[in-house]
C-alpha cells in the first residue's frame, strides 16, 4: 500500500491562480470538483470514453478524469464556470444552447459547451460534417446531438459576421409572439425561443 | 395562450452554467465511500468468505457480507404499490446475496473513509463459491433440466399471459388462405444515462435519508421500507435533478442496500456511486425478446387470423418482469386489428443482467417484430407496404374495451400523409428499384403505437399543490418528476395557462423530497404531461376559484364577475385591474381578524389512457462489400396530442430517434457464452451511437387534441423509439431484397445475411 504521497499544486484556474495539496494519484476531475467545487466538471465513465469531465488546458480540450492533477502544474484551465461574465451574463455559446433547446438533462452540457468554445475560438467556419467529427468525442443520450449541430453552428456564424445559413434562419410564422421565458432568474432577462424553420 | 409556446426551459439557465446540482455535487466530501464486491462466477452459492486482508487496509471502516445481510425479500420494479396482492411486483431481490444468479451479482461490500481504501480493500475480499450450470436463453431457461434461478419458479417461468380472440383454428380453414411466418429477435441493450446511478444516505433523527438519482422517490421510499422491514414513513428520500433516466431509475437500484448502510455504522453518510461498468452490469436493461408471428391473410392483404408468442428475456430477477412483454402484446392485437388473435408472452429467468422498464416499455421489440412481419406479408403478397398500412392500421372509431381507448382520428393517413410528403418517399421508392452495384439506397417504413400512462393495469393518481408567497406568486409541486425531459416547464406553462398568470409567477418546485413533496408515483410510461397535466388543471381550476373567493372581501365584486389575468385580478364587465396578486396575497395573509394563507392541494384520480401514434421513414445507403449500413435520411412524424411546448417535443423526438438507430444499428450487450460475463460493459465496446452516426432528425408533428387531456396532450417521451428500428430494418431490405430479423443490423449480421443470400 505504501505511504499516501501529496503534491502541491498551482495553477491558474478561470482566470485565477490557485494552489491545493492534491493525492499524487488524483484526477484534474477529481481535483476540480473536491477542491474547488467546480461542479460542472462531470463523471460519466472516468476513463476518457463520455466528454462529461470535459475542460481546456491551456486552450486545449481534455478529458480531465484521464489528465492527473499533478499535470495541471503552472497549467491555465478553463471550466464552464469560466465562461459567464461577473454578473452571470451568458456566452454566446451558452445562450444558443438553450435557445435551441440543446440542452436536456444537462450532465453532458457543461463538456460539450467547452468543446464547443476550443472550436468557435479557433475563428474558422467548419462545415456540418466537421463539426461532427469536431463534437464526437462526446456522448449525449438525451438530444441525438440535433440541437447541438444547430447551436454550435449558429454562434460559429455569428462570430464570423456571417449570415445564417438557411437550415438556422429563425420560422418567423411560427409562434411569433414575445413570450416570457423564466430562464435567466440572475439577471431576469426574459426571451422566447423562435421556432426553427425545418425545411430540407 | 401558454400552451404551445416554445418558452426555453425553466433549467436552462442553470444547467447552461453548471450550477444545476445533481446527486454527486451535494454529496459531503466526508461521505464514506462504498464499493460492492461482485460475483466472478454467474451461477451458484457463496460458501465462505474471507474479509482478513481486506480489513487490514487502512481507511476501511465495515465490511458486510452476503452472510450479514438481512434475508428479506423485496421488489424493486418502480410500479405503483398494488393493494391487490395478486399484482404485486415479485419480491425475488435481496440485499446481498448468497445465491449468485449473474455474473456480477452482489456477495459483499466495503465501507471506507475514502475511495482509494474502499477499491483497496474489495479487491481483497476472498469469495469461494459452489459453482452451478447458467443459462442465457430465455426459451432454453424454460426446457425440461435448465438450471433453475428461483424456486418460486421451478421452470424459470416468471409468467405467462394470452389473449384468445375468435376462433383461430377454425378461420385459418378458409380457403386460399396464405400464411407469413416470420421469427425476429431484439437484443438486450442498457439505457446508457450519462450520470451513472448512485445515492448516498444517512441517519437524522432516528430516520434514514436518502438522496438518490431516481425517477422514483415515493416508490423508492416504500421499497427501502419493505427491504429492510421498516416504517415507509421513517426513510424519506430525496431526488435531485438528474443525469437521465430512461426507465432504468424506474427501478430501486442501490437504494435499500445503501439505506442499509448507513444503520451499520452509526447513521454516517454513505455513498454508493456506481462505475459505468456497474451501470452496464448491475443497473437495469432492455429485456431481449424473440417473437414469433404466423399471419393468414386472403391475397388482398385481410388479415384473418393471427398466431403470436414471444419470450421475454428477464435476467437474474424480476423487477418489471412480465408487465414488458404483456404491453407488447398489446401491439399484436390493436395496430393491425383482426378477428381471430392467438397470443402467448412468456417471460422468463435466465443468468443474465436484470431487464427492467427502458423508454419504449416492451414497445420497440413489439413494434420491431410487427412492422417486420408486415413489410414481409407486403413482399409475399405483393403489395404496397404504404398502402398496406394505410388500409389495415388501427381505423378511426377503433376501440378497446380494456383501456377504453379510441382511435378518434385518420391519424395513420395523416401521420403518412405528412412523411411522405416530407421524405419524398415516392420518388425515392421509384429511384431505389432495380438498383446493382455495390453501394445500395433504400427507404424504408414503419408506423409507431404507444398507450400512454398505465391505468387500467395500475391505478393513476396526481396530487398537486399549489402555495402562494407573499407577493402573489406560485410554487407548484406534483409527484410526477423532471428527468431531463422537460416536465418542469410544461407544467409551468399548464399552471400559468389555467391560473391566468405570467410564467414567471410560476415556479414549478423541481428537486423532490418524500417529506415534503405531494404523493405521486414519478416519471414513466410518458405519463407526465397526461396525468400531472389533470393534476394541475383540477388545482389550478379550484385554486383560482378560491383566489377569486377570497378577492371578494376586498374588492366586494362577486367572484363570478372577477377573473385572473396576467396575474392581476380583474372584472371581467369592463376589464378593470381591480388589484394585482402580491396586493391581494399581503391583504389576505396579514388581515388581523381574518388571516389566510392562501394554498391548495388536490388528489386527481386518473381513469383513462391515451393512444399515441406515429411513423417514421428511414433512408440507407448499403455497402455490400463492406457491409455496412448508413443511415441517411430520417424523419418522424407523431401525432401525440396538443403540444404543450413545440421546442421541447421536437427535442424529445430526436433524442427518441437516436435511441432508436442505436437499437438498429450498433447497440447489444454481448454475454460470454463460455462464461456468461458481460463482454461489453463500457462506451467503448458498447456501441452508443455518436455524433457521426446521426444523419440530420427531422421530427414533425400532426396536432389532433386527445379528447381525454386536460391540455389536449398525451404521451411523448417513449413513442418516437418504437418505429426507428423496423423503419431502417424495411430500408435495408428495400436496398438489398435481403431482411435482417435481428437487431443490431452492425456489420456482423449484414455480413451473415449477405452471405445467405449469396450477395456476397
Amino acid at each position: 500500500m505504501g505511504q499516501r504521497q501529496y503534491k502541491l499544486v498551482t495553477c491558474t484556474i478561470n482566470g485565477k491562480e490557485r494552489s491545493a495539496m492534491v493525492d499524487v494519484r488524483a484526477s484534474l476531475t477529481d481535483m476540480l470538483r473536491n477542491e474547488y467545487e467546480l461542479t460542472s466538471v462531470k463523471k460519466g465513465c472516468e476513463v476518457g470514453e463520455c466528454g462529461a469531465c470535459n475542460v481546456i488546458i491551456n486552450g486545449e480540450c481534455f478529458n480531465s478524469c484521464i489528465y492527473l492533477a499533478v499535470w495541471a502544474e503552472g497549467k491555465d484551465i478553463r471550466t464552464l464556470e469560466g465562461l459567464e461574465g461577473p454578473n452571470g451574463e451568458l456566452s454566446d455559446i451558452q445562450q444558443a444552447f438553450i435557445d435551441e433547446t440543446a440542452i436536456q438533462c444537462g450532465f453532458c452540457s457543461p463538456g460539450f459547451i467547452m468543446t464547443a468554445e476550443e472550436i468557435l475560438e479557433r475563428n474558422k467556419i467548419y462545415t456540418d460534417d466537421e463539426l461532427r467529427k469536431l463534437l464526437s468525442g462526446h456522448l449525449c443520450r438525451c438530444t441525438g446531438y440535433e440541437n447541438i449541430l444547430r447551436a454550435v453552428k449558429k454562434t460559429m456564424y455569428k462570430r464570423q459576421g456571417l449570415e445564417m445559413p438557411e437550415d438556422l434562419q429563425p420560422n418567423e410564422d411560427f409562434h411569433s409572439t414575445p413570450d416570457v421565458g423564466p430562464y435567466n432568474r440572475l439577471t431576469g432577462e426574459t426571451a422566447c425561443i423562435k421556432e426553427p424553420r425545418y425545411s430540407r | 395562450m401558454l400552451i404551445g409556446k416554445s418558452v426555453p426551459r425553466v433549467d436552462a439557465y442553470d444547467k447552461a452554467t453548471g450550477r444545476t446540482k445533481y446527486t454527486d455535487d451535494l454529496c459531503s466530501r466526508k461521505a464514506y465511500i462504498a464499493k460492492i464486491v461482485h460475483s466472478t462466477i454467474t451461477h451458484g452459492f457463496v460458501k465462505s468468505i474471507d474479509t482478513s486482508e481486506a480489513e487490514k487496509v487502512p481507511g476501511v471502516v465495515k465490511i458486510l457480507t452476503c452472510f450479514d445481510a438481512p434475508e428479506v425479500d423485496f421488489p424493486t420494479a418502480g410500479h405503483p404499490y398494488s393493494n391487490d396482492p395478486s399484482h404485486q411486483d415479485i419480491a425475488d431481490r435481496h440485499l446481498l446475496n448468497r445465491h449468485v444468479r449473474y455474473y456480477g451479482d452482489e456477495v459483499a461490500v466495503v465501507v471506507a473513509e475514502d475511495e482509494v481504501s474502499a477499491v483497496q480493500a474489495m479487491r481483497k475480499v476472498k469469495v469461494e463459491y459452489e459453482e452451478l450450470p447458467f443459462v442465457l436463453d430465455a426459451q432454453k431457461a424454460m426446457e425440461e433440466g435448465a438450471p433453475v434461478l428461483h424456486d418460486r419458479a421451478p421452470n424459470n417461468c416468471i409468467a405467462h399471459t394470452d389473449i384468445r380472440k375468435g376462433n383461430v383454428e377454425e378461420a385459418i380453414k378458409e380457403p386460399g388462405l396464405i400464411c407469413v411466418d416470420g421469427w425476429y429477435e431484439t437484443p438486450k441493450v442498457q439505457h446508457c444515462h450519462i450520470e451513472n446511478f448512485l445515492c448516498y444516505a444517512y441517519m437524522e433523527n432516528g430516520r434514514i435519508v436518502v438522496v438518490a438519482s431516481t425517477q422514483i422517490p415515493h416508490i423508492v421510499r416504500r421499497i427501502i421500507g419493505q427491504a429492510l422491514s421498516m416504517d415507509w414513513g421513517k426513510i424519506r428520500v430525496i431526488k435531485p435533478y438528474i443525469g437521465g433516466g430512461f426507465g432504468d431509475k424506474q427501478d430501486a437500484l442501490y437504494e435499500p442496500l445503501c439505506a442499509w448502510l448507513t444503520t451499520q455504522v452509526g447513521g454516517h453518510c454513505v455513498k454508493l456511486e456506481c462505475t459505468r461498468e456497474e451501470t452496464f452490469t448491475n443497473c437495469r436493461v432492455r429485456h431481449g425478446i424473440r417473437t414469433h408471428i404466423k399471419s393468414y391473410l386472403r391475397p388482398d392483404g385481410t388479415p384473418v387470423a393471427r398466431k403470436f408468442e414471444c419470450w421475454s428475456n428477464q435476467g437474474a430477477y424480476g423487477s418489471h418482469g412480465h408487465g414488458i412483454a404483456a404491453k407488447g402484446m398489446g401491439v399484436i392485437t390493436q395496430l393491425y386489428p383482426c378477428d381471430n388473435v392467438e397470443a402467448d408472452a412468456y417471460t422468463v429467468y435466465t443468468n443474465t443482467g436484470v431487464a427492467g422498464a427502458m423508454r419504449g416499455y416492451g414497445i420497440p421489440q413489439a413494434m420491431f417484430a410487427q412492422e417486420c412481419h408486415c413489410e414481409d406479408i407486403c413482399r409475399k403478397l405483393g403489395l404496397d407496404p404504404l398502402e398496406y398500412r394505410r388500409k389495415f392500421s388501427m381505423p378511426v372509431g377503433f376501440y378497446e374495451p380494456f383501456s377504453k381507448n379510441e382511435q378518434y382520428f385518420d391519424t395513420y393517413n395523416q401521420c403518412l400523409d405528412r412523411a411522405i410528403e416530407v421524405t419524398d418517399y415516392k420518388n425515392k421508392v421509384e429511384a431505389y428499384k432495380n438498383q446493382t452495384g455495390d453501394i445500395r439506397r433504400g427507404i424504408g417504413i414503419a408506423l409507431s403505437w404507444y398507450n400512454t400512462a398505465t391505468y387500467p393495469i395500475s391505478p393513476e393518481t396526481s396530487s398537486c399543490r399549489m402555495v402562494m408567497n407573499q407577493d402573489g406568486s406560485v410554487q407548484v409541486q406534483v409527484g410526477e418528476t423532471e428527468i431531463g425531459q422537460g416536465a418542469d416547464t410544461a407544467y409551468t406553462q399548464m399552471a400559468a395557462e389555467t391560473l391566468g398568470f405570467p410564467l414567471h409567477m410560476v415556479n414549478v418546485v423541481s428537486n423532490q423530497d418524500t417529506d415534503v413533496c405531494p404523493f405521486g408515483t414519478g416519471a414513466y410510461a410518458s405519463r407526465q404531461t397526461y396525468t400531472a397535466g389533470m393534476g394541475i388543471r383540477t388545482a389550478a381550476e379550484a385554486f383560482k376559484k378560491k383566489i377569486l373567493e377570497r378577492a371578494f372581501k376586498f374588492t366586494k365584486i362577486q367572484p363570478y364577475l372577477m377573473d385572473i389575468e396576467d396575474g392581476k385580478i380583474v372584472r371581467v364587465t369592463d376589464g378593470r385591474v381591480l388589484m394585482t396578486m402580491q396586493e391581494l396575497s399581503l391583504l389576505s395573509l396579514y388581515d388581523k381578524d381574518d388571516s389566510e394563507h392562501l394554498h391548495i392541494e388536490t388528489t386527481t384520480s386518473i381513469r383513462s389512457n391515451a393512444y399515441s401514434f406515429g411513423c417514421c421513414i428511414a433512408e440507407v445507403e448499403v455497402d455490400l462489400k463492406m457491409c455496412k449500413c448508413k443511415l441517411v435520411n430520417i424523419t418522424n412524424v407523431h401525432d401525440v396530442g396538443t403540444l404543450i411546448n413545440p421546442a421541447l417535443a421536437r427535442a424529445q423526438v430526436h433524442g427518441g430517434m437516436s435511441m432508436g438507430i442505436g437499437f438498429a444499428l450498433s447497440e447489444v450487450l454481448l454475454y460470454d457464452e463460455k462464461t456468461g460475463r458481460l463482454l461489453n460493459d463500457n462506451l467503448l465496446d458498447y456501441k452508443l451511437s455518436t455524433f457521426m452516426d446521426h444523419p440530420h432528425l427531422e421530427a414533425q408533428f400532426i396536432e389532433n387534441a386527445e379528447p381525454t387531456s386536460a391540455y389536449g396532450t398525451k404521451g411523448l417521451g417513449e413513442p418516437p423509439v418504437n418505429p426507428v428500428a423496423p423503419a431502417i430494418r424495411n430500408a435495408i431490405l428495400n436496398a438489398t431484397d435481403v431482411a435482417c430479423n435481428e437487431l443490431p443490423m452492425r456489420p456482423h449480421l449484414l455480413f451473415k445475411r449477405f452471405k445467405e443470400e449469396n450477395l456476397i
